[in-house]
């Protein structure tokens, strides 16, 4: 298993991270040694076999809007399927959120500021 | 302080209990043999004294302690009945949100994150009388099997100085284990309460996916993570399960099958339970020692009238790059959230890619970093199908492993733990080395099953052993009861 520099910064670069010269280094060796010790995986045959995201069923493919009671229980069926309304409420805690952030302003629509993204 | 009555299950818990469990907290309280607030001063004082050896806790919280406290103590003058868990000191690991104390999840990224929000399993806890006393060290974002990747600095076994109390909930394990505080929640992913739980010497339990709500756990792998109890008797583990599990909208994932009164469980007859030992669990790489106990852990409960039936779990070798691929895939995704807009670090940058970049290059430590970097390998263009999809595909084998032995067999015995604490920094150089350390313990987080780990003696006079029980999905209760069983036969102690 050989994982390049290039690969090492392809991979930085997709998971946003700006590494040093000497973790650039250490990380392909250490990618290198735990992927091989991954093929180990490929002793099994795995041609029939459904990949698992999820180890029980509570039944995510089968969301239903839409079921939350006025009285904000949930109903029998959207109790048995794991779906609630997707009804936005006020969690009353943005003015906090607002005034912990790295950098942001608390105006009448408070937001966090960052550098430009747009240039115009 | 007032003399504690005596534990009341009559064994002899290998931890310092400082002589209080859940039920003797309770008639104090009520006798009014101590005031809540009494009983926190004496847990405080005890932190003040043994955490600056062992630092277990990274921020305490005496304000919202003493004000559970003395809302507690208004209620008792009143007169009026005790919730479950009234009065009772409580350590919670640090990757939990507590509101209006500071969460770090053992980061530098997350350094002053003070949440505006509990999360479920603790508002719970807050709602069943427990004193919150602070947040526990951990591995970085719960990565890691020694608390070594805190970037708070490690925490010391309170069973074995000079040894990792295991991890990723280390800080949580010791705290109990030294007795400062009588139950702590910790998590797990990959075997990070119940490793910590065997090398600090307490029964530590992971719960059943989705049977605790993770409404407020910063993520590490969705599909894995679990919330559980640390206590120094099954008993009490039972009560703190009691609180926290159950159905919670604001966790899609969480399951709604009523949840039993899991300590009317407890005294239920083991006799005729039959035991699968898989082989897989048993050979290289275990030393010889913790296979001793283990070994006459089994034969104690044979003694109960168990019956031990050989099984297979032909994947079990599998499980650790399997695991491996999932978790930091998981992870990769989870930990995007971490880019210095909305709370934490932010290590300012010209451009918007720039900040994200060096905050979390510099924000997130040695072994986080490792993770992201495998996790977005394993999913990215070109490599998906031969690591990610493969990685899933054996979780349906590993899974369909355990379907298969609990078809023949009521519970699953292994070692929790291939080996005793090891000595701080043995393990640290080499990723893979340390990643051997969960050997045991990630096939029952990737099957979603619910275990236990319960001491079992010791090796080398003081080097605690956990025995690991495991119980189909939603089965605590099973598990508590054989847990509970080789407790009352004196199985913790060698």
């Amino acid at each position: 298993m050989d994982i390049t520099r290039e690969d090492v910064l392809r991979v930085a670069e997709l998971a946003n991270l700006e590494l040093t010269e000497a973790e650039i280094a250490t990380y392909g060796a250490q990618l290198a040694s735990i992927l091989s010790y991954c093929q180990k995986l490929n002793e099994l045959d795995t041609t029939n076999v459904e990949p698992m995201a999820q180890v029980l069923e509570l039944g995510g493919s089968r969301l239903l809007a839409g079921t939350e009671r006025t009285d904000g229980t949930e109903s029998d069926a959207a109790e048995a399927q794991h779906a609630r309304a997707d009804s936005p409420r006020d969690a009353g805690i943005i003015r906090e959120v607002i005034r912990r952030a790295p950098e942001a302003v608390d105006a009448r629509i408070p937001y966090f500021r960052v550098p430009k993204v747009i240039d115009r | 302080m007032s003399a504690a009555p005596a534990n009341p299950t009559g064994a002899v818990p290998p931890s310092d209990t400082n002589g209080w469990t859940v039920a003797s907290i309770l008639r104090a309280l009520e006798s009014r043999q101590i005031s809540a607030r009494e009983l926190t001063q004496e847990f405080f004082s005890r932190i003040q004294r043994q955490n600056p050896r062992l630092n277990a806790f990274l921020v305490l919280s005496p304000e919202r302690a003493y004000s559970q406290a003395d809302a507690l103590d208004a209620k008792i003058a009143r007169g009026e009945p005790l919730p479950p868990l009234a009065g009772v000191p409580t350590a919670l690991k640090d990757v939990l949100n507590t509101r209006g104390t500071e969460t770090t999840a053992g980061s530098k990224i997350l350094k002053g994150y003070v949440p505006p929000y509990d999360a479920t399993a603790i508002e719970r806890m807050d709602r069943a009388g427990a004193i919150f006393l602070g947040k526990t060290n951990c591995d970085e974002f719960a990565m890691g099997s020694s608390n070594e990747n805190s970037a708070y600095g490690p925490v010391q076994n309170p069973a074995a100085p000079g040894r990792v109390p295991g991890g990723s909930s280390g800080g949580s394990a010791a705290a109990v284990a030294a007795g400062l505080a009588v139950i702590a929640l910790g998590t797990d992913t990959g075997g990070s309460i119940r490793q910590p739980g065997a090398l600090c010497g307490i029964p530590a339990m992971m719960p059943t996916y989705g049977r605790v709500s993770r409404y407020g756990l910063i993520a590490f792998a969705s599909s894995l993570d679990r919330i559980g109890p640390f206590a120094h008797t099954v008993e009490d583990v039972a009560r703190a399960m009691e609180v926290i599990a159950g159905r919670d909208p604001l966790d899609a994932t969480s399951a709604s099958h009523p949840v039993p009164r899991y300590t009317s469980e407890l005294q239920a007859p083991v006799r005729g339970l039959r035991l699968g030992i898989p082989a897989e669990y048993f050979g290289e790489g275990l030393d010889a020692g913790v296979r001793e106990r283990v070994e006459a852990g089994i034969a104690r409960l044979q003694g109960l009238g168990c019956i031990p039936t050989p099984i297979a779990m032909r994947h079990a070798p599998y499980a650790i790059p399997t695991y491996y691929l999932i978790a930091t895939a998981e992870a990769s995704s989870n930990l995007a959230r971490f880019d210095g807009v909305r709370y934490g670090l932010r290590v300012p940058g010209a451009t918007l890619g720039e900040m994200y970049q060096k905050t979390r290059g510099q924000g997130f430590g040695a072994e986080v970093k490792r993770r992201i970097m495998l996790g977005t390998y394993a999913l990215s263009a070109g490599y998906y199908d031969a690591y990610y999809l493969k990685a899933q595909k054996v979780r349906s084998l590993i899974k369909q492993d355990f379907d298969r032995a609990f078809e023949q067999v009521d519970l699953i015995l292994t070692p929790t733990s291939p080996v005793p604490p090891f000595p701080l920094g043995e393990r640290t150089a080499d990723p893979l080395a340390m990643y051997l350390a969960d050997i045991y313990t990630v096939t029952g987080s990737l099957a979603g099953v619910t275990a236990i780990s319960v001491p079992c003696g010791h090796v080398c006079g003081t080097l605690p052993v956990g025995l690991q029980i495991i119980g189909p999905h939603f089965e605590e209760g099973r598990v508590l009861r054989l847990a509970r069983a080789f407790e009352a036969a004196g199985g913790f102690v060698n």
